[in-house]
């Protein structure tokens, strides 16, 4: 049964496996367009939505992966690494780095298939993630308390609302289908922008 | 080896790049029971340069310290190895489709020192958001909503949320 380390694989391969899954990860995502800024954007634009499908196909796969996997006791799915649900950090969190999106274009993982192929604003962005970083741990003993706050744990959506994973995961899917199909026609409608 | 310049500006079906991530995802959580991730490399970096100028400060800060915690180094983050894997990846992908060569990529409509400017202001308000998520657009939501974390969920939302909610100010950046 998963995770195969440390049971099946000793944990001395662990860094040498997160290399091999790195360039496998940095391939697919620089092939998709994702070291792209101006690609990326699109999607909050209406002239290229590629990051709205491709992030919902393979957030939307690996999970039917995993419950199929749990659901045939490969893997138990609620042994693994989740996001502990700390509602309001998460919240105010993400809408900065919303921000910090659409004004540097890229967010951590596409700036680094930036830099994988030599784009300066790549390089630039990751150093600024760092002052981010370092301004942040400076300033924890400040937002210490509201970093701890609201924190539910490692719950699942589904444990949340007492629904059935599959049926939660067929609605994922159903909601992705349309998103998918309607970005497509706004697309239609807004002048294209080269890039 | 001749180049096509024709094919630099085309990209894979995003489905199918998105069914290849998936099946990454899904093969990194099955092999070490966690998921993908990005800012947690830049996390590290800081906190070993921060402990190595100054030892005590990290040991005083609660943030810092818990990346020490069980004689832990953080620069040797499972992460800091994924990301320079990612690197190596982007460059192989990018050298077969003739797009790897040093340049500033901006809309022609501002100049390369605004969009550095800018470049570096947007990564400083990701690395800043990203701590209190503990994770970025990787390592919060999508491998978050691959386990179906309602965390996960929450950071997709906030993340994508927030961009819709400022892309308007920002549009002479791009368009």
């Amino acid at each position: 049964m998963g995770p195969l380390i440390p049971d099946f694989i000793s944990p001395e391969w662990n860094n040498i496996i997160a290399i091999v899954l790195g360039i496998a990860f940095g391939y697919v995502l620089e092939s998709a367009g994702f070291s792209s800024s101006r690609k990326l954007v699109g999607v909050f634009y209406g002239y290229d939505f590629a990051v709205l499908r491709v992030f919902f196909t393979a957030a939307i796969t690996a999970s039917i992966g995993l419950l199929f996997m749990d659901y045939f006791g490969w893997v138990n799915m609620a042994a693994l690494d989740g996001l502990p649900a700390r509602v309001y950090p998460i919240i105010v969190g993400g809408i900065i780095m919303g921000l910090g999106f659409v004004t540097g274009g890229f967010c951590p993982g596409t700036c680094v298939t930036a830099i994988g192929i030599g784009k300066l604003d790549g390089y630039v962005f990751f150093g600024g993630i760092m002052i981010g970083v370092f301004v942040f741990s400076e300033m924890f003993p400040l937002l210490e308390n509201f970093y701890n706050k609201s924190n539910l744990g490692d719950v699942s959506v589904p444990q949340y609302f007492n629904i059935s994973p599959y049926w939660f995961m067929v609605g994922v899917s159903v909601i992705a289908i349309v998103a998918f199909y309607v970005t497509l026609q706004i697309r239609k409608r807004i002048k294209k922008v080269e890039y | 080896m001749k180049i096509n310049p024709d094919k630099q500006h085309v990209y894979w079906n995003p489905y199918f790049a998105g069914f290849l991530m998936g099946i990454i995802l899904l093969l990194t959580f099955y092999l070490t029971g966690r998921g993908l991730g990005a800012s947690g490399a830049a996390k590290a970096i800081v906190t070993q340069t921060v402990h190595t100028v100054a030892p005590t400060h990290t040991e005083n800060n609660t943030y810092y310290a818990e990346q020490f915690k069980g004689g832990k180094t953080p620069i040797s983050n499972w992460l800091v190895f994924e990301v320079i894997g990612i690197v190596i990846g982007a460059f192989i992908s990018g050298s077969l489709s003739g797009r790897a060569f040093f340049r500033v990529q901006h809309s022609p409509k501002i100049t390369s020192r605004r969009r550095l400017w800018f470049a570096l202001l947007g990564g400083a308000l990701f690395g800043f958001g990203a701590q209190f998520a503990k994770g970025c657009t990787s390592g919060a939501a999508l491998s978050g909503m691959a386990v179906l974390s309602l965390g996960g969920f929450i950071a997709m939302l906030s993340i994508f949320g927030g961009a819709y909610l400022f892309a308007y100010f920002f549009r002479k950046l791009w368009i």
